[in-house]
């Protein structure tokens, strides 16, 4: 059971949250070609190590952020808005 | 094995009688149920689960695995239970069990409970380590959390006669308990066991709260308490188990760990009359010394290793015991009940045996560091040579794992390394208070340990030779496991179930990997042992569930006017977590016979029904108009206000997500409904949009669904009933025609009516505020009561809807299903971008043979053909056969007197005219594929 820091609410029990999948998914123009616009609806990455999710406090204050995790030890090294980039973020 | 006059932990004032196997006898407070039965000379509590051997009492502690007992009757009972882990106390009821518990068919009686707590330092075992680095923590101010298994403090130091500081022990325990107890921030949980190490320090814990009362004077206390636990450090002290050896015939009652037979004496006040000890390390040397002063008969001290040079060793010698180096036990001999006689003995070189008789055997395989916890959080673990067992690795990040638990058996260095873990955790938090002196504790220089661990059997038949005694895994066993080409640790547990018991092989593990590299010429180091997962302790889902069971398992959800249904006598359903009214049967009838009245009124006179679940959303905002245009399939914008339209939304890939009536209130107000199953995920997923992808809209959200009440007044004669309730409102087609919205009032009560219907009839579905809803449908009820006004329910609904062909999204639709398979192409503007519209050009989706809705009629009128049954084109076909379809509504209509529903088949309605067939269990009836639309296909009645 993780404990997530949400940047409005501090850190929460898991179960407050829900998972968002891969962040900072750009949606494509809607004139890409077939394969780009599959890849973009079916294709995300899956490392062994630090991947940045989008989470949403669900139970909570209801706000979208991102995490960064680390998908083998679990640890959450950095919580960050939205409108942040993953570089930029403390 | 026998009681002594005096001695031990228990309160000699306070017998205690207890059922066992429906006898009655007699122990003492302080004891545990196996030590109440070896009191009164019950050697043999059990029988083993596979080859039904006469088992006895091999520990005294949760690595017990042999003396299970079922405890409790009725909806009370608990099965296989450990007896070494159950206190006594008066009128205690057990059973010997076979190793099978057996759960009681009534529902658990147990009254369980749930608490959440935050530690800066969770210590996990209440022996000397675990109180050192607690009270080293506590006193530097730390909110210290520490739990134990036991009923008190102490571990280790309960067993064994050690000195702390010159004084017993005891008395260091005494007062360290006390300072604890003393302490504001410090909470002391014993008899509670850690089973999960959950991510970022997540401790979960259970406690037995009452189980060792008598069950008089349980009333108003928890049976147990799941406790989950936050820690910013954890340290983990939980000490070392001992091991047993694999020899033949050494699950014999009679048989047990060295240091089990210290706790007997020192705890129990127990002792057998002759006594072998057999030895692979220094430790057990403290059994010879404790029982032989308790005036027990040393009948031989075997020791596994060629010399034996350690502190206590030397010791012995210089008692006078005669010390056997290189020698082992062979085999044992029983009784004709198969309890221990007499050990067959012989040097590990080789040579003859001798028989040693004696009424207990003492064996000590070494000692494993508990480390159930540390692997639960992946920690690594290292194989040491000196200690012949498995060490902690680097601990995980913000624990400490220590004492016995990381291979430091002696006393001294446990209480120092429990200190400096108490104060090293308190001084990462800050923490800075006050800082005793360590306490001091002598250690013996320890020799290493042997890493014998299995006696070959003299005869060669392993079948003999437990290796775990809980699932009867012997030598032979792990043999055939690899003769089977099984190779992995992991393997072989799961091939031989070695280490799957309730003790989770505690005892076994270690041993079950010796076994394997021996069988397969590995060095054990890499071989390694099987994983520590949770739960470390057996934990009953009652515990889990705490007290969301029953009416508290999930909230029961009702609308304001369910007091009327109830009332009504209707017959509810369950939609999500929702309450609805399904039909209203009157005295006689049943659901079918409901359903037709209720549906011919609708169609015939007038009806109504309460549809306050369904979900509402207050859409506000200057661009509440184009984020709407963005999510629905139709345009939006284009509405005036005071009109309603019909909306569609697809998910991103382009499959149908959810339906719903779209309201312009005012040019920058919408009101928006959803089914009542997705008012939550519709909802979510307009927030998700405006706060990831379209920050830049201004457009506020609100749930209102419970809010507004709803009330749709329904069929030819609804204007009629609803006229004198409004004042100042035309109900005319021309003054307010199909899908316009008024806000009014009716019945006295601010409403708003809008002029939306589901099943084709003139229908005025009026909202007015949650609390007002019961008041809005007697009114109602009462101003059609001249026009035999029906309440219907959603069974009629949807039999209305179907006839109409009209879908519901989830129930005709599935996750492969576009708005064009649903028949809703008309619903997709093409002059607009909406979510899932560029999915919807994929040509996967636009391929002519996907499934379309259409509908269908069978043969036989009087046939409802199951929904969910497929379609196929001939229905003898050898499977498996080609399948068209499937049915997704299937009822009877009373409008068109006969059998019909709605199905989706490839090619759609392509297919209309063409007869296809439902295979099942016992024929396969016809059914014509026909237009989805069944009743007044026009649309002529929808103005009255």
């Amino acid at each position: 059971m993780l404990l997530i820091r949400c940047p409005w609410c501090g850190e929460r029990e898991e179960t407050e949250f829900r998972y968002g999948g891969q962040a900072h998914i750009a949606t494509p123009r809607s004139d890409v070609d077939d394969a780009s616009w599959a890849r973009f609806l079916f294709h995300r990455d899956n490392p062994a190590g630090p991947f940045a999710e989008r989470w949403v406090h669900i139970h909570g204050c209801r706000r979208w952020f991102h995490i960064v995790r680390d998908t083998l030890t679990h640890d959450i090294t950095r919580s960050y808005l939205p409108s942040e980039s993953p570089e930029d973020a403390g | 094995m026998k009681r002594r006059p005096s001695g031990g932990l228990l309160d000699r004032d306070r017998a205690l009688r207890f059922s066992w196997d429906g006898r009655t006898l007699s122990g003492f407070a302080g004891d545990t149920l196996a030590s109440a039965l070896l009191g009164n000379n019950v050697s043999t509590v059990g029988r083993s689960v596979a080859q039904g051997r006469p088992r006895g009492v091999m520990s005294a502690g949760l690595e017990e695995a042999h003396a299970f007992a079922q405890i409790g009757e009725g909806g009370a009972t608990e099965p296989l239970v450990r007896s070494t882990g159950v206190e006594l106390y008066e009128g205690l009821v057990a059973r010997s069990l076979s190793i099978r518990g057996v759960l009681s068919p009534e529902t658990d009686s147990g009254r369980f409970e749930k608490r959440y707590a935050h530690a800066d330092v969770m210590v996990v075992g209440g022996g000397p380590t675990g109180i050192a680095a607690a009270l080293a923590a506590g006193l530097q101010g730390a909110r210290v959390v520490i739990a134990d298994e036991g009923p008190e403090l102490g571990g280790a130091l309960l067993r064994d006669r050690y000195l702390i500081d010159g004084r017993p022990a005891a008395e260091w325990v005494r007062a360290a308990g006390l300072m604890l107890a003393g302490l504001p921030e410090v909470r002391v949980l014993p008899r509670t066991t850690a089973f999960a190490a959950l991510d970022q320090n997540g401790i979960v814990l259970a406690e037995r709260v009452s189980q060792h009362l008598p069950i008089a004077d349980r009333s108003g206390l928890a049976d147990r308490r799941l406790w989950r636990v936050r820690a910013k450090q954890v340290i983990l002290a939980t000490g070392a188990l001992e091991r047993p050896l694999v020899f033949p015939d050494n699950d014999r009652p009679g048989i047990m760990l060295a240091s089990a037979a210290r706790a007997y004496l020192h705890r129990f006040a127990l002792t057998p009359e002759r006594i072998v000890v057999f030895a692979t390390n220094d430790d057990a040397y403290r059994t010879v010394f404790d029982l032989h002063d308790a005036g027990v008969v040393i009948a031989a001290v075997l020791d596994a290793r060629d010399e034996a040079t350690g502190g206590l060793p030397r010791k012995a010698r210089q008692a006078g015991f005669e010390i056997e180096t290189g020698a082992v036990v062979t085999g044992t001999i029983g009784d004709q009940d198969g309890v221990l006689q007499a050990v067959r003995v012989a040097r590990l070189a080789g040579g003859g045996e001798r028989l040693v008789p004696c009424d207990l055997l003492a064996v000590s395989g070494g000692w494993d560091p508990n480390l159930n916890l540390h692997q639960q959080r992946r920690g690594a673990t290292r194989w040491d040579d000196r200690l012949a067992t498995f060490l902690p690795g680097a601990a995980v990040p913000m624990q400490t794992i220590v004492g016995a638990a990381n291979g430091r058996y002696g006393l001294n260095d446990c209480l120092v390394g429990g200190r400096e873990a108490g104060l090293a955790a308190a001084a990462a938090l800050g923490f800075a208070g006050t800082v005793v002196p360590a306490p001091s504790a002598g250690d013996e220089a320890e020799g290493e340990h042997a890493s014998v661990w299995h006696i070959t059997a003299p005869d060669g038949d392993e079948s003999r030779s437990f290796i775990d005694l809980h699932r009867d895994v012997t030598v032979a066993g792990v043999t055939r496991a690899l003769g089977a080409g099984v190779r992995h640790v992991e393997h072989v547990k799961r091939y031989t179930l070695i280490g799957t018991g309730v003790e989770q092989g505690r005892s076994a593990k270690v041993n079950a990997g010796r076994a394997v590299a021996g069988g397969i010429g590995l060095d054990f180091a890499q071989v390694g042992v099987s994983s520590g997962r949770p739960p470390a302790e057996p934990v009953p889902f009652a515990l889990l569930a705490a007290r969301s069971r029953g009416a508290l398992f999930e909230p029961v959800r009702t609308t304001p006017i369910h007091p009327a249904h109830v009332a009504l006598g209707a017959v509810f359903e369950d939609a999500g977590q929702w309450k609805r009214a399904r039909y209203y049967p009157r005295p006689g009838e049943g659901m079918s016979e409901a359903v037709v009245r209720e549906c011919l009124a609708v169609r015939n006179g007038v009806a109504l029904m309460d549809a306050s679940t369904l979900g509402k959303i207050d859409v506000q905002g200057p661009d509440s108009a184009k984020f709407l245009d963005r999510l629905y399939t139709n345009r939006i914008g284009t509405l005036k206000p005071g009109r309603a339209r019909y909306g569609l939304m697809c998910r991103l890939d382009g499959v149908v997500f959810d339906d719903g009536v779209v309201m312009r209130l005012e040019p920058n107000r919408f009101f928006v409904t959803t089914t009542t199953g997705n008012a939550g995920p519709v909802m979510e997923w307009m927030e998700q949009h405006l706060q990831t992808e379209w920050p830049d809209l201004r457009v506020w959200l609100t749930s209102v669904t419970e809010q507004w009440a709803t009330v749709p007044l329904v069929g030819p004669r609804a204007r009629e009933v609803l006229a004198p309730l409004v004042v100042g409102m035309d109900l005319s087609k021309e003054a307010f025609p199909f899908m316009a919205v008024k806000d009014g009032v009716v019945a006295g009560l601010p409403a708003r009516v809008a002029r939306v219907s589901f099943s084709g009839e003139l229908a005025f579905e009026v909202s007015v505020a949650w609390d007002q809803g019961l008041a809005l449908w007697d009114a109602l009820l009462d101003a059609g009561s001249a026009y035999a006004i029906t309440p219907y329910g959603t069974e009629a609904l949807d039999v209305l809807r179907t006839e109409k062909g009209y879908i519901i999204v989830g129930q005709d639709t599935d996750a492969t299903t576009t708005p064009a398979d649903a028949g809703l192409e008309w619903m997709i503007a093409q002059d607009k971008d909406f979510l899932g519209k560029r999915s919807l050009e994929r040509p996967a989706m636009q391929r002519t043979d996907r499934k379309g809705l259409v509908g269908i009629l069978p043969d036989d009128p009087g046939v409802v053909v199951p929904e969910g049954c497929h379609l196929v084109a001939d229905p003898n076909e050898a499977t498996p056969m080609t399948i068209l379809g499937h049915i997704t509504s299937s009822f009877v209509s009373p409008s068109i007197r006969r059998s019909f529903g709605l199905a989706m088949v490839t090619g759609g309605r392509a297919r209309v005219g063409q007869r296809l067939y439902a295979p099942m269990m016992n024929g396969a009836p016809a059914v014509t594929i026909v237009d989805p639309v069944f009743y007044d296909p026009k649309g002529a009645r929808r103005d009255g």
